[in-house]
Formats: structure tokens, sequence, C-alpha cells
């Protein structure tokens, strides 16, 4: 009844191929975005912008760059914690060598080294597919997570390994190290990864995104229809990289603080395939509520004894968050394996018949 | 520097063969420990296709329970039983719980349901058994201790662990039995057919749901054993869990259906990973064991992607 | 089979110089490991006609179409596309020389609409560089919408506005081969090699495929090879036919010369030893 598009005639090719054709999809997204650049701000206190706002973005972010690799180009990696931490580490050294330089053109900036790393570990992809390709990532993984720790360069020398994010600001506001406000990290993250999700939205509606997605389907079709394989691929991984790299700086620039190489470990690319596979491979609003279930729901977990009233170990609070997701994980996996994003478009099919049921 | 690479290594193999020989035994003794876990992650994938992350895991929490079990006041053989039974039953359940509703998803699906399934095992096993390390009770099962010292050479000793003999020898009778097993029993055949094609399987009246489980089983016996010895030559802790990763570039080097490449894969990586760690390691500084085993078999698959005993894959259109 | 336009009312092509050839096999063998799928083949395809490869099932039919648009390497032999000799190349080359293909069994991309799947086959002809795909208003835009237009064209042409925005995989089996044509034709190829085009469609079917094939040949002058076990689909469509049997050809010629070939009967109806 609300939803439906009836009476919405669209009359060139321009409204049709728009990112939204649907009126009433462009005033959601509208209202979702007044929410968080207005309505948030406004009225969270620093603990929701800080624990969970700021690493929803960030994970969101970094799922939507793992997304375009599997969800788009159908190449599985379990490297990304690694190309993650190559655009922290890259936008660390960044700082330290260009203090001057305005903090988030750094980040943004460093994504590209990610993107170079990850172009050079999506090399094997041409002759590699599917699960092999996947353990070879971990190869990335392994090898980069070892460079955090054994290249001392990288962390300038500080005697405990770990990176320390300095003071910076824009436009007279401090957005990183520890004085930063939420509120002000809040914005910068925000705007980051809303820029780059609109752009990434334009990339996979064209040319480009539609030769990764050939070569997700039918990789020898494609390549009989033109499409270079090694060239392809390579771009997916380098923009996946990219992305995830900008999310990775973000993560320690604009959350953390400080990151040690295990902040970047396998468990992180873990988490992001999750996120991806729940939120519904290919699709980038599933990234955004892949990341929120990830992220939300075990901090959730542990409010719950106490709202309810139970006293339990925080030990074991930790022991049931880990039963109760891996358990969550398998049950969405039976229950849609195809995500949440699947499971929005079938609710949005019920609310355009809505009040009928068919 | 390029002698440092290319030489020096080579001379200290030779002015020390002892030294060169006891490095072998190490990369001996991890290959076969590597290439049991591969070999539960063969079996599973051979019978359903479905990449087994959980292997690991499995293998910490067939150790935990051992060991529970006996710190609990059951004797040293019963737990044993007792474990073999309750690893039985974690099959079962997988199989009817996991496996069955996720027939037929695609492969990245079912990969993901076993990490789900690693959380909750380690979920699980830490909420019952504690976090912390525990000892593995290889006296009161009898398993060998002490060691044998061989002298070699005019100087040399090379000293052999009993329990990685041991160790060795159970592996070497667990795939020779698995291979009767799936060569000559009727259910081996059946679980060839399963994996060959599933709904060709089904047809001539195969029941997937009990060859599933008892795959599952058998990966779970599997990994028993791997937790025993493994644990033997440490401790029983969830820190082994990361030595499931390790048996990942083996399945790559051996293909992932191989049982005889899963053995010959983990004895590469074990030797080129103790080799390369002890000769090469201290010119990048040290630590390389985490990630050489993958880019051996990273370089080995841009020659061979099929691995080492797959077939040769003809694409057709 | 009289529903299809018989060939013969058509006027009669001049005779093959050297010229019209588009595409010439020579002696081209093809084996994988022990097995010789292909055995010393030679034929030509000429410009504008319409070439059946037949012969009965595993006689390499289908490895010849991978031998011509690169996707198999012949192990001897050699292919002669428009006049020059064509050493190794990959399939993405073969494609942007303008030869384009259908498959036996569907190819289509399945998580991708029809519409989407008909605009990939312009992927070669679009040039948008990555840049300005991000920004999306502009260029890219106007790229997109011209290309739109042309595949809109064949969307008309194949008859399917309807399934315009469904997803293929939802698609009944006829209608994911009249999508796979589309995505050929969208590439506007030179020369379109068709893998049994009508396999597993009912008469019906046949008919409208049929005639898309006659149209795209005489409309668009598109030279086209195709292989096909329907015999009287073959013998009313083609000019010409080459004859495949256990890799070796048995027969080449038109389709009344085939027809009375003693090889291909024996191939076909099998023949006391």
């Amino acid at each position: 009844m609300f939803y439906r598009e009836a009476g919405q005639y669209k009359t060139s090719y321009e409204a049709d191929q728009a990112l939204f054709p649907i009126r009433q999809d462009l005033v959601g997204i509208g209202v979702i975005l007044l929410v968080a650049f207005v309505v948030i701000p406004l009225t969270a206190n620093d603990f929701f912008l800080a624990s969970i706002m700021i690493p929803f973005l960030v994970f969101s972010l970094a799922a939507i760059g793992l997304n375009v690799l599997t969800g788009f180009c159908g190449q599985l990696s379990l490297g990304t914690g690694a190309f993650m931490g190559v655009g922290a580490y890259a936008a660390y050294k960044l700082t330290t060598i260009f203090p001057d330089v305005n903090v988030v053109f750094l980040v943004l900036l460093s994504g590209f080294f990610a993107a170079f790393i990850g172009a050079i570990f999506g090399l094997p992809s041409l002759r590699i597919k599917g699960l092999y390709l996947a353990v070879t990532t971990l190869a990335a993984q392994f090898f980069l997570e070892w460079c955090f720790i054994r290249i001392p360069w990288l962390y300038n020398y500080n005697a405990s390994g770990a990176i320390e994010i300095p003071k910076r600001e824009m436009f007279g506001v401090v957005v990183s190290g520890a004085e930063a406000t939420p509120l002000a990290r809040y914005f910068v993250v925000l705007s980051i990864t809303v820029a780059i999700a609109f752009l990434i939205a334009n990339v996979l509606r064209g040319r480009i995104g539609r030769s990764w997605m050939m070569i997700r389907d039918m990789d020898i079709a494609a390549e009989l229809m033109g499409i270079r394989p090694l060239q392809t691929k390579l771009m997916a991984f380098a923009v996946s990289s990219y992305i995830c790299g900008v999310a990775g700086a973000m993560m320690v620039f604009f959350w953390l603080n400080a990151a040690e190489p295990s902040s970047y470990s396998i468990t992180l690319s873990f988490q992001i395939l999750f996120m991806v596979i729940l939120g519904g491979l290919g699709s980038l609003g599933g990234a955004f509520l892949g990341a929120a279930f990830i992220w939300i729901l075990p901090v959730a977990l542990k409010f719950i004894p106490g709202a309810i009233g139970i006293e339990i170990g925080a030990e074991t609070v930790e022991h049931l968050t880990f039963m109760v997701v891996g358990a969550l994980i398998i049950f969405f996996l039976i229950v849609e394996p195809h995500g949440f994003a699947r499971l929005w478009q079938i609710a949005k099919q019920k609310l355009r018949v809505w009040p009928f049921p068919y | 520097m390029l002698y440092d690479i290319f030489i020096d290594p080579f001379v200290q193999m030779y002015q020390m063969p002892d030294f060169f020989l006891q490095v072998l035994w190490e990369g001996f003794v991890a290959g076969i420990l590597y290439a049991l876990i591969a070999l539960g992650f063969v079996l599973i994938f051979k019978a359903s296709g479905v990449f087994n992350f959980a292997q690991g895991i499995m293998v910490v929490f067939a150790g935990l329970t051992l060991v529970g079990l006996h710190e609990n006041g059951v004797p040293a053989y019963l737990a044993l039983i007792l474990t073999i039974g309750v690893m039985g039953i974690l099959a079962y359940s997988i199989e009817r719980v996991v496996m069955r509703p996720l027939v037929n998803q695609p492969d990245i699906i079912l990969l993901m349901a076993t990490i789900g399934l690693t959380y909750f095992l380690i979920g699980f096993g830490e909420f019952i058994f504690g976090g912390e390390p525990k000892r593995m009770i290889a006296d009161e099962l009898g398993l060998p201790t002490g060691s044998t010292a061989f002298e070699f050479g005019e100087r040399g000793l090379v000293i052999l662990q009993h329990i990685d003999v041991a160790a060795a020898v159970i592996a070497i009778i667990m795939v020779a039995t698995l291979g009767v097993f799936f060569n000559k029993t009727r259910i081996g055949r059946a679980l060839r057919a399963v994996a060959d094609d599933h709904q060709a399987a089904l047809s001539v009246g195969i029941s997937l749901n009990q060859i599933w489980a008892i795959v599952w089983f058998a990966a779970g016996l599997v990994a028993l054993a791997t937790g025993i010895m493994w644990g033997a030559r440490s401790d029983v802790s969830f820190a082994l869990e990361i030595i499931a990763f390790k048996a990942l570039p083996v399945l790559i080097l051996g293909g992932f259906t191989s049982i005889p490449g899963a053995i010959i894969g983990g004895l590469i990586i074990g030797f080129g990973e103790k080799i390369g760690e002890l000769y090469w390691g201290g010119l990048v500084g040290g630590g390389i064991e985490s990630w050489l085993a993958y880019i051996i078999a990273l370089i080995f698959l841009l020659f061979r992607p099929q691995g080492l005993f797959g077939e040769k894959i003809i694409e057709r259109v | 089979m009289n529903a299809f336009v018989a060939k013969d009312e058509l006027p009669q092509s001049v005779p093959a110089t050297n010229s019209d050839v588009l595409l010439r096999v020579d002696n081209v063998s093809l084996a994988f490991g022990g097995v010789k799928a292909i055995t010393d083949i030679s034929f030509d395809i000429l410009k504008g006609e319409i070439r059946a490869i037949i012969g009965p099932n595993g006689a390499g039919k289908t490895s010849m179409l991978n031998v011509i648009n690169g996707f198999y390497h012949p192990q001897e032999g050699t292919i002669t596309w428009r006049g020059s000799v064509r050493s190794k190349m990959r399939p993405y080359e073969a494609a942007s020389q303008g030869i384009a293909r259908t498959f036996q069994n569907v190819a289509l991309f399945k998580g991708m609409t029809t519409l989407d799947n008909i605009m990939s086959g312009r992927s070669l002809k679009m040039h948008r560089n990555f840049f300005w795909q991000l920004l999306w208003r502009g260029p890219a835009e106007r790229e997109e919408i011209e290309h739109r237009r042309k595949v809109e064209d064949i969307i008309d042409f194949l008859e399917i506005q309807a399934i315009r925005k469904t997803p293929v995989g939802r698609l009944p089996y006829g209608l994911q081969k009249r999508v796979e044509l589309g995505r050929a034709l969208a590439m506007e190829p030179e020369l379109l090699l068709l893998d049994e085009p009508m396999a597993g469609m009912n008469l019906e079917e046949k008919e409208d495929m049929s005639r898309f094939i006659l149209d795209v040949n005489q409309e668009f002058g598109t030279t086209i090879a195709l292989i096909e076990h329907d015999m009287g689909v073959v013998m009313d469509l083609s000019d010409r036919v080459v004859v495949l049997d256990y890799g070796r050809k048995i027969a080449d010629g038109s389709p009344e010369d085939v027809q009375k070939s003693q090889a291909v009967i024996d191939a076909y109806l099998g023949v006391s030893h």
C-alpha cells in the first residue's frame, strides 16, 4: 500500500538506470541519511557513537570492500584483515612523513598502498580458483601480519610494537588521536563510508561492475565475450583492497587510536567475511546489515545477562557469546543462504502487495 | 648476501650432518601431524564437498574432552572410549543440525557454516573446560615417553623422542586403515559414490545422511588421534587451533581429495618449513614458519593448479 | 518443417572466390592427453553463409567451435581468419576480432537480469574508464544509454521485452537460449557460432529460433556457423554442411550432397563390419 511503484512511469533510460529507480527507496535512503547525519549526532551519547556507530561504519566499509571482490567478482578472500592492516600502517607512515597534510586525505591515500599489495596477491587468481584461491589469500594474511611484526620501520621502532595515532586537526577540530571527540570522529567516518559506498555503487551498475559479475557467474563465457580475466580480476582485487585499506586506516585512526599487528589478524578477516555472507553476497545494503549483525550482536549479548538480573562472570559471557554467534551464523545460513539482503527483498515484495497475501 | 642465501645454508648442512638429520626428523614429525589434520579435511571434503574449517577445533575439542574426563576421575582408557563416543555424538549432531539442512548449497556457504561451527565449539569448549591449557594424559594412556639418542658420525647426536616415533607409527596405521576402509568395504564404495555425485548416489539407494555421519565420525577419530599426539608434544589448548591453518597449504599441495596427497603434502610442508626456518629464517629475522608453508603452496599452485595428485582439469563449455 | 523459409527461394550465392573466405581451418588436430578429439580437419566458412557442422555425439563438433574461438589450442594445423593466419590466441582476442558464440549448455550470467546479460555483450564496445564510472553522471551515463538503445533494439528483435528485468536463472530454457543469442548479437559479430541453438526446444520454439537465425543472417549479414542435431533444421537453414565423425571430416558440401553421401549414412545409421 505504501511501498508500491505502480504509476511511476519511467520515460527515459536515465530514470530507469538510476540507483534508486523506485521513489519510495529514494525517500527511504534520504531518511536514513538524515538520521545518520542529523538525528544520531543530536541524540546519541559518546558511548553509542564510539563503541557502536563508529566500529559499525568501519566494518560496513570493509564489508563493502570484500563484497566487491567476493560478492561481485566471485573471488573468495581470507586476507581482508591483512589488507586492512596495510591501509592502517600505510596511513600511519604517511602521517609520520607528512605531519602537516590533512589526515583524512592521507587515510584516503593509504588505500592505494593496500590496492597495490592486494593486486599483487591477486595475481594467482588467474590460475587458481575457488577454495584454492581462498587458501592462497591466507598466504597474504600471514605474510603481511609477519611484516607488521618484523619490520620495525612500519611502526616507527616503537618499543611496544604498536602504532599509536598522533593528534591531528581538520578545520580546527581534532579528528584523530586520543583527544578527538567521538562526534568529530563519527562525522569523518560516516562521510567517508557514505561517499565510498555511493561511488562504488556507480561502478557496480556500469561496465566494470558488469564485467566483474560476468567473471563471477561464468568466467569462461565472460572470456569468450571479450573480458580479459586477469585484468578484470586484478582490478577487483585492487578496488576491493583500496576500500578495505581505507577501512583499516579508519579503524585505527578514528576508532582504536592504537593498533597492534594482532588487530589485523585472521580473526578480523573472518569477521568481515561473515558480515558479507550473512548480509548477502553481492549486495551493498547487505554489507551494512551484516556489519550491524556481527558487530552489534556481541555487544548486545554482553548486556543481556545484566539487564535481566543474572550475574555471570565476564569470561562466561564471552564464551556464551561465541556459542550464540556461532549458532546464529549457522541458523541464518540455513534459513536464508543469500543473507539479510534477500530477506529484505522478500519483505519488500510482501510490502508491495500488502494488505493482500499475493 | 647471495652467499648467505645460496651457499652458506648448504655448507652448514654438510658440515653438521647430525644437526641436519635432526632437522629432517623434526620436519618429518611435524609433517606427519600436518598430514593427520589434512587427512581429517580430506575425509570430509571427499564425501561431501565441504571444506571443514572446524577440523582444527575438533582436534582441540577431542583432546580437551579426553583430558577433562580424566581430570574428573575417569580412568584413562575409559575416558578414551567415552571421548570416542562424544565424537560420535558430535558427528551425528553436526550431520543432523548443520549439514543436512544445507545440502546442495554453494561451497562458500558450507565453508561459512563450518566456521560458524568453529565459533560455536570454541565457545562450548571454553565454557565447559575453561580456557587454560591442559597437560595431555600421555603416560596414563601408555604412550611411550623419553628419548633415544643415536650417535651419528664421529661427534654427532640425533635425538628421537619416543612419542614422535609413536605418532608416526599411529599415523601410518591410521592411513592404512582408512585406505582399506575406502577401497575394500561396502561403506567405502558408497562413500566414493557420494563423493562423485550426490544425486546419482541417492538414486541407487545410498543414504547420504548415514554416509555423512560416518565421515564426520571418522574425521572426529582422526582429530582425536591428532589431539593426543600434538597434545603430548605441547599442551592441549585452544592455541592448537592455529595448526589447522597449517593443514591448508598441505591440502593445496596434495589436492583436496587425495589421501596420499595429504600425507605427501604434509611431509613436504613439514620438511620445507623446518629447513627453511632453521637455515634461511635467520636472514629475514626469523618467524617465517608462520607463512613459509603458504608461499611454498602458492608457488607450487602457480605451476600445478590442480595439486600434486589432482587430475589435469580440462575446462568444457 | 515446411514452416521454414525454403533456402532455394533465395538468390543463389556466387561461387566462392578466395576473398570470400571468412575463416579457413587447415589440417587441425586436437588431443587431450591420449584422446584425439579432432584429427586433421580442414574446411572453410564463407562470408555471409550459414555453415552447419553436424555429426553424431562425440564427433568433435563442440571442440571444433572451441578451437575456432580460441578456447582450445590445437596441436597441429592453422586457422586463417580474414586472410591472415592466426597463431595461438586467447578467447578474448577472438571476441575482439568479431567472433561471438552461444553455448550447448546455456552459459548465461545467472545472477544478472536479461538486460544486464545482453548489455554484457557490449562490454568490448564500451570504453569509459574507472574514474568516469565512479562519477556516473556525464560520459559514463551517456555511454551506458547509447548502448542501452542498441540493446533495446535487440530485445525488440528477439521479442523478449517482458523479461527485461528478470534474473535469467528464473527463465524457462527456451527463453534462456534466446537471451543467449541476444547476448551474442549484442557483440555485433562478424562470425556467430551457435552450439545447438535448438537443443531441448519444442517445435514452436524451434520455428522461432530458426526465424531469428535466418533474420540475423539476412538482415545483418552475419556469417553463422551452427551445430545442430535436428536434421530438418540443418537442411532448411544451412547453405553448406560439414559432417564430422570420431573427430574426422567425412563429408562437406551442400545439404543435398551431404544427404546422399554414403559415409554420412553409415555414420548415422551404423554399418555392419
